[in-house]
């Protein structure tokens, strides 16, 4: 029952995100690609995708704050965390980045600050939300783990005392 | 997912590799270099491809794939990003006279590509991309 609980509320709040434009179908194409095989994938690409932008923000911020403006160099950081932004589907930063890459070929110093606020502010924002995400997600796969183990241990039980295992179409 | 197979100047799509291999002598997966600075962008290429059966190697410039050529190293297909810090794909700044996104294309396309995507590559994308390679091929 709490894994059925668990896994509606999961795929409540993964439709919300695309409804709110937070992610897009690349993010849908990342979830496909996860299988047993690479369990994680997903968290795993997420996870490059924090330190990617984090990284580059950082980057960004210290660019736009030297007397002399570089537009190539922030330029060439805002294409990177473009890329990344849209590889994983967070569709309101790669927008974002979008206009900020205009901004940067217009040299518009002031243009580039507020869209560095923007950009920091959607990335928070969808960080947010995917942790969130991934936490329904990692709960569920507990949660499921949990019944398995003591499934496990029932079956051992019954083995001891010299019962057959019943079949079972639930659970594991 | 079916694995494609590339023997002998001929591609093969095996519906089982079992099946493959008892009608011919070798049997060799078709080999993918993906070329992107961004590890992000290595991993879900890499995987996606991996997915129709292909072997798969990176490099992270374009700097490491000529390296690689000149290992020795061979492949079939080489997916590489257009805008890299070190040798991207066009080795020089490429967006210098391209207004919109398709006069881009049209400057990458005349640079001698054989095809030219807009990031990221979904399912469609390649299986097209694997479509042309096997007219190629064949």
């Amino acid at each position: 029952m709490e894994v059925d609980q668990l896994q509606r509320s999961f795929v409540e709040y993964s439709r919300l995100l695309f409804h709110e434009g937070f992610l897009d179908g690349q993010f849908s194409q990342l979830q496909l690609l996860q299988d047993e095989s690479n369990p994680d994938f997903v968290l795993e690409v997420v996870s490059l995708f924090f330190e990617d932008s984090e990284r580059l923000l950082n980057d960004l911020t210290i660019a736009l704050d030297q007397q002399n403006v570089e537009f190539k160099k922030i330029d060439a950081h805002v294409h990177q965390l473009k890329g990344s932004s849209s590889s994983i589907g967070a569709q309101r930063v790669k927008n974002v980045c979008i206009a900020f890459r205009n901004l940067c070929d217009e040299q518009n110093a002031e243009g580039c600050l507020r869209c560095l606020q923007q950009v920091k502010q959607e990335y928070l924002l969808v960080k947010t939300k995917l942790e969130a995400l991934l936490r329904e997600r990692h709960d569920k796969r507990v949660v499921h783990d949990l019944n398995c183990g003591f499934i496990f241990q029932l079956e051992q039980q019954i083995v001891a005392a010299g019962g057959a295992i019943p079949m079972l179409n639930e659970f594991c | 997912m079916v694995p494609w197979f590339y023997l002998a100047g001929k591609m093969v799509i095996g519906s089982s590799k079992k099946v493959v291999a008892e009608q011919i002598e070798e049997v060799r997966r078709i080999c993918a270099l993906v070329v992107d600075d961004d590890p992000l962008v290595r991993r879900i290429h890499g995987m996606l491809l991996a997915r129709y059966g292909l072997e798969i190697e990176a490099a992270e410039n374009g700097q490491e794939a000529v390296d690689l050529f000149l290992s020795g190293k061979t492949f079939d297909l080489v997916l590489m990003d257009m805008e890299m810090p070190i040798m991207d794909g066009l080795q020089h700044d490429s967006r210098g006279n391209c207004s919109g996104l398709e006069a881009e294309k049209e400057a990458f396309m005349a640079t001698g590509l054989d095809a030219c995507w807009v990031k990221p590559l979904n399912a469609e994308a390649v299986i097209s991309v694997l479509d042309e390679l096997a007219k190629k091929l064949l």
